[in-house]
């Protein structure tokens, strides 16, 4: 009896499972599938070898150790990781979070707001916004001549590419990791800190003793997901830079793209996807098993 | 505790600094909007004028980019509002085998980046016929964002009390009924929690249409901006703005919107919080 139930609550799960397997199935898994596959051929994006590909195992791999595109997208990679995500977004947004605490309300939900528009908006404006002030005449430029900092203008997205890059993903996600810290720090019980006080710390050790160790499920999970989301940046990068000057600012995704669609090597290009894709898929296992999420 | 009131000030201080370097390029976007001379410079306009607004909403092909974006965003959020409610509903009431290990599947690929898959999907849509529309786009949106909307649909869902929905039941109403008319109701912030996250990431998303679409009338406004900036060796600043301020506002309002009904812990960061 029991079983005959559970069977039947099974088949109609089914059933309303039904629309949404078929939907990941067909655009999500079986593209994720398609992509370790075709990482293992040839195929281009037209020509002969665009449907008559050939299976050519570890190739692409091998070809990625010794090709220096792919190790100089991997190192931008990195460095667009470690100075826009974790340095930036998340120290910063920790920052702001603390300063936040304890301030006038008008005051906080207007420092919010700044933070969060740049987050709410779509990254094409984004880039938009920053290509104007790191132009020549922009502000940046006006403002760093006029103080007497810079004796002329520079053309910051040429000279410092990367630089401008960074900044302008700052500002566009950092607002992501300010409001999980500000959750996470409203969490902590008033009275621990009030007892810290008495035994004596000092705003640093309270920070490092007490706040740091509370919160840092949370600083764990958000550097997880926002490593994750650096990791698929293309828009705000490829409408800035376009990918250079040269390849100064070509991270992984922009290679793969240039591949993939600006010389037609499809295979070539999914196999740098994979690299992504990989270190995706190891992050979001970290993340399941860290988020604690209780099912 | 009481903080030292030094102390407090410059803290005070150094959030307003943070504030205004967080604010200079939307000011500047702001004013080159109104300005009909605009420069990438941030300065007041001398002559503010609407007419950059206007001449970009007059424009029959910025109209058809917004309606693109449109189309897509409602299409996208539309299925994963349909589909994730339907799924979240055994896996919030159903005692499931295997359950656990489809979730956790879900939260897995909430996070993963899709942008990685887009070369076979691009593949998958040349061999399908269904490159260079923008149902098909929409689809494919919908498919990437169901896990959150899964997540997101089951954790509202449990917090329905199923014993209304047995007080329903024991006067004969079957499992669609109950959902229509018990579930439903009270899941209208998180649905529309859902549909407003889900639609404005669709609104702004920019390599998905660039990857999958061709025709320039099929473009919506991130591709037609991106190609605004990109082709025109001259840059006209203000009505670039202007647009730029016109497609923004959709997911200003939506998210303020979506404020109000977000109870603590169903904030837009997806499944970290449980």
């Amino acid at each position: 009896m029991r079983l005959l139930r559970i069977s039947k609550q099974g088949r109609k799960a089914l059933l309303f499972l039904a629309p949404t397997i078929a939907l990941l199935l067909f655009f999500f898994i079986w593209p994720v599938l398609l992509s370790f596959y075709y990482s293992f051929t040839d195929m281009t994006l037209s020509g002969s070898k665009s449907t008559n590909y050939n299976f050519i195992g570890f190739n692409h791999f091998v070809r990625m150790f010794s090709d220096p595109l792919f190790r100089t997208s991997f190192a931008n990679t990195l460095i667009f990781l470690i100075f826009s995500a974790i340095i930036g977004q998340l120290i910063l947004g920790f920052f702001i979070a603390l300063l936040m605490r304890n301030k006038n309300r008008h005051f906080r939900s207007f420092v919010g707001m700044t933070i969060l528009v740049g987050w709410i908006m779509p990254e094409i404006v984004c880039s938009f916004c920053w290509v104007a002030f790191f132009s020549k005449s922009g502000t940046l430029n006006t403002a760093l001549t006029s103080l007497g900092i810079l004796s002329k203008p520079i053309s910051w997205l040429v000279s410092f590419p990367m630089v401008s890059v960074i900044i302008a993903n700052i500002w566009h996600g950092t607002a992501f990791s300010m409001l999980q810290f500000q959750a996470a720090l409203d969490d902590i019980p008033a009275d621990v800190e009030a007892s810290a006080a008495i035994d004596g710390a000092n705003r640093w050790q309270k920070i490092t003793r007490i706040i740091i160790p509370m919160i840092k499920g949370t600083i764990m999970t958000d550097a997880i997901l926002i490593t994750l989301k650096t990791l698929g940046v293309f828009g705000l990068i490829y409408a800035m830079t376009g990918g250079g000057p040269g390849t100064k600012t070509t991270t992984l995704s922009i290679y793969m793209y240039r591949q993939a669609f600006g010389s037609y090597q499809m295979g070539y290009g999914t196999a740098i996807a994979m690299v992504m894709l990989i270190l995706g898929i190891v992050l979001s296992a970290c993340y399941v098993k860290f988020s604690k999420i209780k099912l | 505790m009481k903080e030292k009131k030094s102390v407090v000030i410059l803290q005070y201080i150094i959030l307003a600094i943070i504030a205004l370097l967080f604010l200079i390029p939307l000011l500047w976007l702001a004013f080159a909007s109104v300005d009909l001379n605009a420069s990438p410079l941030l300065s007041l306009p001398k002559n503010p004028t609407i007419e950059n607004y206007v001449s970009v909403i007059t424009n029959p092909d910025n109209l058809r980019g917004f309606l693109n974006s449109f189309i897509i965003a409602i299409i996208t959020s539309a299925v994963v509002v349909v589909f994730s409610f339907l799924a979240a509903y055994p896996l919030s009431r159903y005692d499931l085998k295997g359950k656990r290990y489809f979730l956790y599947i879900i939260i897995f690929m909430t996070s993963l980046p899709i942008n990685a898959i887009l070369v076979p999907v691009f593949k998958l849509f040349i061999s399908f016929g269904l490159h260079d529309k923008l149902v098909s786009i929409a689809f494919f949106m919908a498919a990437t964002n169901m896990p959150y909307g899964i997540w997101m649909m089951k954790n509202f869902m449990d917090s329905v009390p199923v014993s209304l929905e047995e007080a329903a039941r024991v006067d004969g109403a079957n499992s669609l009924v109950a959902m229509r008319h018990i579930i439903m109701p009270l899941m209208i912030p998180g649905i529309l929690t859902v549909s407003i996250y889900v639609f404005t990431g669709a609104w702004g998303n920019f390599f998905v249409p660039f990857i999958l679409l061709q025709t320039a009338s099929n473009f919506p406004s991130s591709v037609r901006i991106y190609q605004f900036f990109d082709n025109s060796g001259l840059i006209e600043y203000g009505r670039l703005a202007a647009y730029s301020v016109v497609y923004m506002i959709p997911s200003v309002i939506l998210y303020s919107f979506s404020q109000r009904f977000m109870s603590k812990g169903f904030a837009l960061s997806g499944a970290d919080k449980g």
